[in-house]
């Protein structure tokens, strides 16, 4: 009977301690932030840099983790699968990847939609960038060749199927010309292969332009309006282009993540945002406040203008 | 002149000193685990990085860098597992040594082995960036290709004798690395369904299993720690200077393998994971006893520690010069460096030069410090693995291998592919097939294709893309260079031949 009263006793008693765990307000213990990439990235630096302004405002530790491989699917498969939508376990995610890669594969083991947005928080626009030494000044001189030499201009980027990859294709179509896209595992390898001349082009990102000003000119930027860190970039729309596009970075919850939990990060994710501005722009990263409903918006959208370049492609293989 | 003695005036204050050893010593605990890599040690410290001036941040980041590097040897010298991938060779004879009782010896050869290349990669940064930087950007995808067959001779060094099992492991370890996303084009291949396989085979994952699980289940079916017996007493008598003096006594070999280790590094995306396996081919190859070669020779581990170590400041020469990180822990120290706002590149040298050659001073130092703290810290780890009875020691270590696979990207999956390919690695063990050849052909067979595709990609608009392969100087000198070290074994097998038919004529 005695027995009997000690394991009732120790029930009630571990019971009471996990209603007190729900009951007490988020965040209560740690947050397992997740980057699908490896160390050293642009994913990696600024989970690196949001950590300790994020600590200080939740007031819990955040342990960023990674989980690198399959270009961010095999995090993004896990963490559909297994995560809890209890607010304690986020995962960057990147448009996008998060687009094309459930489109392109047979079985990325996630969908676009799994994913409850909590921010975009920053987006780096494609750029087309040469070799100081190039022979094109301008994006005229770089057009106006490629349409009498079709296939011969090399362009490399990082991934296919990627931010530069779709770029390069949009570029393709809105200009009437027909370029060689090259695909490179990341950006590190493309440095060597545009400053030792291998490739003609990149199509990459600001931050390269940025990193790169001495020894590359950039001829043409993907973003709505010129970069603050590279004022003698034109866009794309200057000369005549519509082309907007790049890579966007954000955090996103669980789908089933009680909302209360959604907008608590996604204030405590802004103002870490605002923090770390001015370690992020001179990098050539655009800060981006996209919540909520405009996250989810901003998802939508750019999975309409990707999914016609996408049917575009499919219909090439065919 | 001036900018140098500044430079080094900042660095001899007791803070910097503090921050070089625990920044070796905390490099040398996570190196010696197998699957703690440099990289992960190099992004854990980093938000720590952000709140230092960049000079400590960057010599901090530096020092765990050359200690995770050296600390590699730990493992691979005492259980026969490199601690990194740039210690694989360090096991074909460390290991041997520590078997006959020789293990604090080979620790001693690993210690100033990586010091002296750890130096001599730091002499190499300050006086020949710029031509180096430049030579560095001539590898393109044809150069990459070549570089990978080059790799892939190498096979015949390392596969113990039978050059065809060792074929056949090289070939295994290439099939495993078409696993998961192909790297160009983006298809997924061979996941059998399964997500989780659209990542691949991890390579350290595979460097896990294949080398520690089988001296595992040697241990446990033995019921004893192979080193156990005959190592406690006869570790006396060894003393470092005459080590000292054994190793320095190899001039040839320490200048070929840190010449070795500097080429290697610049290439961009190669690193001491290769430049071990090409210095200890290449000391072989012109050693007078290559056929003593697996069984504890001192020249192998000395080409071994001091390539690798040559590449920690080897592969900063694109980093600094042209922004090109050289191997995966060179993102994170660029990261840093883009973060405090200083851009790779010439302004690196001359605005910002008191920084910069403040940190690549601090490597140096570093190498330095790992004497000491490697001498100390060898000492212990020493007597934790042999004063450690082996059911204490297996189960302690089979777990070390299970958080290690697992802590690389936590993912459960990775520690199921680790015992599927330990279990594996230790059959074909069995019937004579080395791990080494396996885990070459991992890290060449994706480099061999990325450089393959990238340059028939760039023919598209030539009627022979082929021929994008054979196009260059650099890639003449890289076939020609293959070629050699493919029909060597015939050179050398042929010429000994000659040799004994010109020696018996003259005795008849």
């Amino acid at each position: 009977m005695k027995k009997v009263l000690i394991i009732i006793s120790i029930f009630a008693l571990v019971l009471s301690f996990s209603v007190v765990a729900v009951q007490a307000e988020y965040p209560d213990k740690p947050i397992n932030y997740i980057i699908s990439f490896n160390p050293g990235g642009e994913s990696d630096i600024t989970a690196r840099l949001q950590e300790k302004p994020l600590e200080d405002l939740l007031k819990v530790p955040v342990n960023v983790t990674h989980k690198p491989g399959g270009g961010g699917a095999v995090a993004w498969s896990d963490f559909q699968r297994t995560a809890k939508p209890d607010g304690y376990t986020l995962v960057g995610v990147n448009i996008p990847h998060i687009i094309g890669q459930p489109l392109q594969r047979k079985d990325a083991g996630y969908s676009t939609d799994g994913f409850n947005i909590i921010m975009w928080f920053h987006f780096t626009p494609n750029a087309l960038i040469v070799n100081k030494d190039s022979q094109f000044k301008t994006l005229k001189d770089f057009i106006d060749f490629a349409k009498k030499n079709p296939q011969v201009i090399t362009v490399g980027g990082s991934g296919t199927y990627s931010a530069n990859h779709l770029e390069t294709l949009r570029l393709e179509k809105a200009a009437g010309i027909k370029l060689t896209y090259i695909p490179h595992t990341g950006t590190g390898p493309l440095v060597p292969a545009v400053l030792g001349g291998h490739l003609t082009c990149l199509m990459n990102y600001s931050m390269l332009g940025v990193q790169l000003k001495d020894q590359v000119r950039v001829l043409a930027i993907a973003s709505e309006e010129r970069v603050p860190f590279l004022p003698d970039a034109p866009t794309f729309k200057e000369q005549g282009y519509d082309i907007v596009g790049g890579a966007f970075r954000g955090i996103a919850a669980p789908l089933g993540t009680p909302k209360a939990i959604v907008d608590k990060l996604a204030n405590a994710f802004t103002e870490v945002n605002k923090k770390i501005t001015e370690k992020q722009e001179p990098l050539g990263f655009v800060m981006t406040y996209a919540t909520g409903d405009k996250a989810q918006e901003l998802t939508a959208q750019m999975k309409k203008a990707y999914g016609d370049v996408f049917q575009d492609i499919s219909k090439e293989k065919k | 002149m001036e900018l140098f003695q500044e430079t080094f005036l900042q660095l001899l204050h007791p803070y910097i000193i503090i921050l070089i050893f625990s920044g070796v010593t905390a490099g040398l605990f996570v190196g010696a685990m197998p699957g703690l890599t440099a990289t992960m040690a190099l992004a854990v410290l980093l938000p720590f990085t952000f709140t230092m001036p960049p000079l400590e941040g960057l010599v901090a980041l530096g020092a765990v860098y050359m200690g995770a590097i050296y600390g590699g040897s730990f493992a691979a010298i005492l259980v026969n597992t490199p601690g990194t991938p740039s210690s694989i060779a360090t096991a074909f004879e460390g290991y041997p040594m520590a078997k006959e009782g020789r293990a604090i010896e080979a620790i001693y050869v690993a210690t100033i082995s990586s010091a002296i290349g750890g130096i001599a990669g730091v002499l190499f940064l300050l006086l020949l960036s710029p031509p180096l930087a430049r030579l560095s950007i001539k590898f393109g995808p044809a150069e990459f290709f070549w570089v990978a067959m080059l790799g892939l001779t190498l096979i015949a060094s390392l596969s113990e004798g039978s050059l065809l099992k060792g074929l056949l492991g090289g070939s295994l370890g290439m099939i495993l690395g078409t696993i998961g996303v192909a790297p160009i084009g983006g298809e997924t291949r061979f996941t059998f369904g399964l997500p989780v396989l659209q990542g691949g085979v991890e390579m350290i994952v595979a460097l896990i299993g294949l080398f520690v699980l089988p001296e595992l289940y040697n241990m446990a079916t033995q019921g004893k720690a192979a080193l156990q017996e005959v190592s406690i007493s006869s570790e006396r008598g060894v003393s470092f200077f005459s080590v000292l003096k054994r190793v320095l006594s190899m001039p040839g070999n320490l200048i070929r393998s840190c010449i070795i280790g500097e080429i290697v590094a610049i290439i961009p995306g190669a690193g001491g994971n290769i430049a071990n396996l090409v210095a200890y081919n290449e000391a072989k190859r012109t050693s007078r006893h290559p056929e003593k070669f697996g069984t504890g020779v001192i020249e192998g581990l000395v080409a071994s520690e001091s390539s690798n170590n040559v590449t920690v400041a080897g592969s900063m020469v694109p980093l600094l010069t042209l922004g090109i990180p050289g191997a995966p822990p060179d993102a994170v120290i660029l990261g840093v460096l883009l973060l405090h706002g200083l851009r790779p590149g010439i302004e690196l040298f001359t605005t910002s030069g008191k920084l910069t050659y403040g940190f690549i001073i601090s490597m140096g130092l570093a190498a330095i410090a790992m004497v000491p703290v490697g001498l100390m810290g060898g000492r212990l780890i020493y007597r934790v693995i042999f004063k450690t009875p082996y059911y204490f020691l297996v189960p302690t270590i089979s777990l070390a291998t299970i958080l290690g696979s697992f802590a690389l990207r936590n993912s459960i999956t990775d520690v199921l592919i680790m015992i599927i390919l330990g279990t594996i690695g230790y059959l074909l063990k069995q019937v004579g097939i080395a791990p080494a050849p396996i885990v070459l052909g991992l890290i060449l067979g994706s480099i061999a294709e990325i450089g393959f595709v990238q340059s028939l990609l760039r023919g598209t608009a030539y009627p022979y893309p082929i021929l994008k392969l054979f196009e260059n100087p650099l890639s003449h000198i890289l076939i020609a260079m293959t070629l050699f070290s493919g029909a060597w074994p015939y050179i050398s097998a042929l010429y000994k031949r000659l040799k004994g038919r010109i020696k018996s004529k003259e005795e008849s």
